[in-house]
């Protein structure tokens, strides 16, 4: 399930449902991500993320469809926060459920990179000193690209 | 009339997150983008960047994709999720 709200979630109740709905299989693995209340520049006092309604859905839909094309999955559970959030709220959370852990394990974390790098949203920093726009650093175009790196292999 | 959509820091640049405007003769994203550079070279330069990518009516477009009045156009910067 694709969700991508303004509402606040909460985690714990997410990762229960979603364990209980994944009946079956043998591994669940989650990730949370959080609002960081500080960054290179100061202390952060809200994030606010924009989306293109429909298209991003359909993004992160196209995301999910290539994590089934390259790993045993039987279900998946993607949230995305919009709107403006304060530090230490929940802002993702990925949860993947398969046959066995290494499935789940590495299906998440390819979400997790292509929602960084692929998924339609714009993340802007508000800061005491002002605010900018967020673009992806190096680090997290080097992670997604390890995934292209293993489809040559 | 098109509906023009700008996200992210393009919407600073533009001043603002839709715009609708006549096309005039402008028969692709190119000739669109040109013709607001002329009028609005910092907004021009923006869209111009490389790193931009337009959408048609929800789907994935390129510099020399055909636009018609009507048409839903988006201009979107890179992307940061997560």
């Amino acid at each position: 399930m694709i969700r991508v709200s303004t509402d606040p979630f909460d985690p714990g109740a997410e990762l229960s449902a979603f364990e209980k709905s994944a009946n079956g299989a043998g591994a669940v693995v989650s990730f949370l991500g959080k609002v960081r209340g500080r960054a290179g520049e100061g202390d952060v006092k809200a994030l606010y993320l924009e989306h293109y309604p429909g298209v991003t859905e359909r993004s992160i839909a196209e995301i999910e469809r290539q994590a089934r094309k390259r790993w045993a999955i039987d279900d998946t559970l993607i949230i995305h926060r919009v709107g403006e959030l304060k530090p230490d709220e929940p802002i993702v959370m990925v949860c993947v459920a398969s046959a066995h852990r290494r499935e789940a394990f590495e299906a998440a974390d390819f979400l997790m990179d292509y929602l960084k790098t692929e998924a339609m949203f714009w993340k802007k920093e508000i800061r005491e000193d002002g605010a900018s726009w967020i673009e992806p650093r190096e680090a997290d175009y080097r992670d997604a690209a390890r995934w292209k790196r293993d489809e040559t292999e | 009339m098109a509906r023009l959509l700008f996200f992210g820091k393009l919407a600073d640049a533009a001043g603002a997150r839709q715009r609708d405007l006549p096309l005039g003769d402008a028969q692709t994203v190119g000739d669109l983008v040109s013709a607001l550079g002329k009028q609005e070279a910092a907004l021009g330069a923006a869209l111009q960047e490389k790193s931009v990518r337009v959408i048609v009516n929800e789907k994935m477009a390129a510099r020399d994709s055909a636009i018609s009045d009507g048409d839903e156009i988006a201009f979107l910067p890179p992307v940061s999720g997560g």
